[in-house]
């Protein structure tokens, strides 16, 4: 948030004019617009357009973020809030509510999930994509991606974020600074040195106010300065690794990849009944239906888990869970189905408020090998899975389920599916 | 009852009875065990004081020669009396009961256990009668090349088990995971006429049995009941009965390559220390690649992310070049079944199951034996 200060802005607006050339560009930073403060600002929408401050409260307090009406005062992120309250002095403050925030970043990170799984969330409000698996899939480019994500975001959380499109990460971070608020910017490769090179220095990944005064020393001011300086130059000021670091990166040079968040590293989907269930073949065939979705989320992020666990909320409001690992990681909705009522027939029979299905251990199928086993068909389950989400895809999602989750027929009480 | 035995005797019956007792029994007297000096019960001549154990699955039985002064049967708990026999001095050992107590004494050590009641001990099931004798080494050795590919997932439990199948003059064992599969069938000596019958045993007790009946010298004796569902083994004094698994064995016949494309015949022992060394770098059952050209396998593992290994090793190789990749842990233990110096080893495609067998002296195949592996896709 806010550290895109001090580019210069024009140079980014300058490039979004035309269609630039996206090829090769599979990096995409996305960062939430004055995060806190627009999460503020939705939820109380008399404070549209008007300076909002999240933080800052106490005499030692800082602002944590700051909407681009309070920012036009001067009021920026991390700036005391003592400072904040002389500059703008009409602006609303507010005290900060992470837990809603994180509420509202788990589903904007569960947006980009499901366009890519290679997904690194950077902080709350900001991550890094790599959408190179999902451009086949989804048919468009990464700076379509781009849109599509913007117009996800906004249209579910009600919120803005920007884009920055390039085949680097850190220059994807460059331009989602240059392209806030509210936009996207696409920096075509064959332009990174062009891009790069009028920037002052402090734009480089890891030049703080120290280095910059260090490099300013020697005379370097801007990035192309770096790359024309002889390294060994480079290396008596800044120290060896810091000096290659930042020639790398002022050639354009960026090897780092996206590395998936490990933490966050299950898939899964919970349901409240309206009202308790008992019937065990009813919650059989829920316990189908949301292994059904949990599989075919894990699909279409081309994940697989290893273990299925389930958790169980009964009336009184006690909640289990209850978890097995797998001989190998699967994406078949019949295999996570049969594991999860397994699960569930070891559970007290008492009625039921809540059930969950959720899969851990993931990895990602691409990258996986797989332990083949006799039972293993040639065309089994996972073939019908996949053609099943084909469909689903085309004709929208009630266009095949398993045939116990089908309405029943008139006439056949005891009909049966799977 | 007031007995005096040997200490050796004594200490490894009861180490062995209590091996097969429940760690967590459901009710307490189902961790105890039962001596029972003098009565009619079991025991041959000489070996007055038995010693019994049994948990409504597994049961087992042993006679140790005692002097009787006075006979009784008495229950103690079976894991304590275990580690005080363990730990006894190699001295005679007498066993009194007096009311609800017992007293061990040996040498100047003395030690008094509370009783459990007799009379709410479950009557051991009797050995179903004897249907033939197999050597204990070619039993323990079979038992142990099978049982390495039973599954041990509670909730398949049809994969638990071994599946023991006597037609006539020929036993057969085989068990499976689904990921591998190991058959064993062997010659033995039947009482009399038998039906042919197919029982699956849990492949845990079966190993554990089969580990001190076919080191005991002897013979292992089979004895299969029909309808009672139980298994009993005797050899050595010693004698279990289990209970059989009721599930349904997959049918494995069909899995079994009728045909192959590429065979090739490698030195055992180096082919294990190579696969060990590869896989080090492969993360935690990830897979080592083997691939056959005509006279070498190369097996790598790894990745530019973990690290990487490959090695090189001569191998005899007839048909067409290929490479296929394993689970290294379930290979090995193919490997280490075979027990020979030399392994036959042949593959239909990547991604059909291979077929590992033994190779005898001279260089054939040896029937008898067979492990069956299904292989890892490799990703792309």
């Amino acid at each position: 948030m806010g550290r895109s200060g001090d580019l210069p802005r024009e140079l980014g607006r300058a490039r979004r004019d035309g269609t630039p050339d996206d090829t090769g560009c599979v990096l995409l930073h996305v960062d939430m617009d004055a995060f806190y403060a627009s999460v503020e600002v939705r939820e109380r929408p008399e404070l549209r357009g008007k300076p909002v401050v999240v933080g800052g409260a106490g005499p030692r307090g800082v602002v944590s973020s700051a909407n681009y009406e309070a920012r036009r005062y001067g009021v920026r992120s991390a700036m005391p809030g003592t400072r904040a309250r002389r500059l703008c002095p009409h602006a609303v403050f507010l005290a900060p509510n992470f837990r809603r925030y994180q509420e509202v970043s788990r589903g904007v990170m569960a947006i980009f999930k499901d366009v890519t799984p290679l997904v690194e969330p950077l902080s709350l409000d900001e991550a890094f994509l790599d959408v190179s698996g999902a451009l086949r899939r989804l048919g468009t480019t990464p700076a379509g991606i781009g849109e599509l994500l913007r117009a996800r975001v906004a249209a579910a959380h009600g919120i803005t974020c920007s884009v920055g499109v390039a085949a680097t990460k850190f220059v994807a971070k460059l331009a989602s600074g240059m392209a806030k608020p509210d936009g996207m910017l696409v920096v075509p490769a064959a332009e990174i040195i062009d891009f790069l090179h009028p920037l002052p220095v402090s734009a480089l990944w890891g030049v703080g106010a120290r280095t910059a005064e260090q490099l300013e020393r020697i005379g370097l001011r801007t990035v192309a300065d770096i790359a024309a300086a002889p390294l060994p130059r480079l290396r008596r000021t800044l120290g060896v690794a810091m000096a290659e670091h930042l020639h790398a990166l002022a050639q354009g040079r960026d090897e780092r990849t996206v590395v998936p968040d490990a933490e966050e590293k299950s898939v899964g989907t919970e349901e409240t009944f309206d009202t308790d269930l008992h019937d065990r073949a009813q919650l059989h065939r829920e316990l189908l239906r949301l292994s059904e979705r949990t599989a075919a989320s894990l699909r279409g992020r081309g994940l697989r888990g290893r273990t299925v666990s389930i958790k169980v909320r009964f009336g009184d409001f006690r909640t289990i869970t209850r978890s097995r690992t797998l001989a190998v990681a699967t994406d078949v909705t019949h295999e996570v189905y049969e594991t999860a009522r397994q699960l569930f027939d070891t559970v007290p029979p008492e009625p039921v408020r809540l059930l969950g299905v959720r899969m851990e251990q993931l990895v990602v199928t691409a990258r996986a090998a797989e332990q083949l086993s006799f039972d293993t068909p040639d065309r089994g389950w996972r073939e019908a899975d996949r053609a099943a989400d084909a469909a689903r895809s085309r004709f929208g999602s009630a266009a095949v389920a398993p045939a116990s989750l089908l309405p029943r027929a008139g006439g056949s009480p005891d009909s049966r599916g799977t | 009852m007031k007995i005096r035995v040997e200490r050796d005797g004594l200490a490894d019956a009861v180490a062995w009875v209590a091996r097969s007792l429940p760690s967590r029994p459901p009710v307490p007297v189902l961790g105890g065990v039962l001596l029972d000096a003098g009565s009619d019960e079991g025991g041959e001549p000489g070996e007055a004081l038995t010693v019994s154990g049994f948990d409504y699955e597994v049961s087992a039985q042993v006679g140790v020669p005692a002097t009787i002064a006075a006979g009784g049967r008495t229950l103690v708990s079976g894991r304590l009396l275990a580690d005080i026999t363990k730990a006894l001095p190699n001295r005679p050992v007498e066993i009194a009961v007096d009311g609800a107590r017992v007293t061990i004494t040996c040498g100047s050590s003395r030690f008094s256990l509370p009783t459990m009641p007799v009379e709410d001990y479950p009557q051991l099931p009797a050995l179903p009668p004897r249907t033939g004798a197999v050597p204990g080494e070619v039993f323990g050795e079979a038992v142990s090349q099978v049982a390495v590919a039973a599954g041990k997932d509670d909730t398949l439990p049809m994969l638990t088990g071994v599946r023991l199948e006597i037609d006539g003059g020929t036993l057969t064992m085989v068990a499976t995971d689904r990921f591998r599969l190991a058959m064993r069938q062997f010659p033995w000596e039947p009482e009399g006429s038998v039906e042919p019958t197919a029982v699956l045993v849990p492949a845990r007790t079966l190993s554990e049995a089969a580990k001190t009946l076919g080191t005991a010298g002897g013979e292992v004796e089979l004895a299969l009941g029909s309808g009672d569902g139980l298994l009993g083994l005797a050899g050595a004094g010693k004698r279990t009965t289990t209970r059989l698994l009721d599930a349904e064995f997959p049918k494995y016949r069909q899995l079994l390559p009728a045909e192959h494309a590429t065979a090739a015949i490698v030195e055992v022992a180096p082919f294990v220390e190579a696969v060990k060394r590869v896989s080090l770098v492969a993360e935690r059952g990830t897979q080592v690649r083997l691939e056959f050209t005509e006279s070498a396998v190369r097996l790598s593992a790894g990745g530019d992310d973990e690290g990487s290994a490959e090695e090189e090793l001569p191998a005899e190789l007839t048909g067409e070049p290929l490479t296929i990749a394993f689970n290294p842990g379930y290979l090995l233990d193919g490997l280490a079944a075979v027990r020979t110096d030399r392994a036959h080893l042949s593959f239909t495609t990547p991604s059909r199951p291979a077929l590992l067998k033994p190779v005898t002296e001279d260089g054939n195949v040896a029937e008898g034996y067979l492990y069956l592996l299904m292989p890892v896709r490799l990703p792309g």
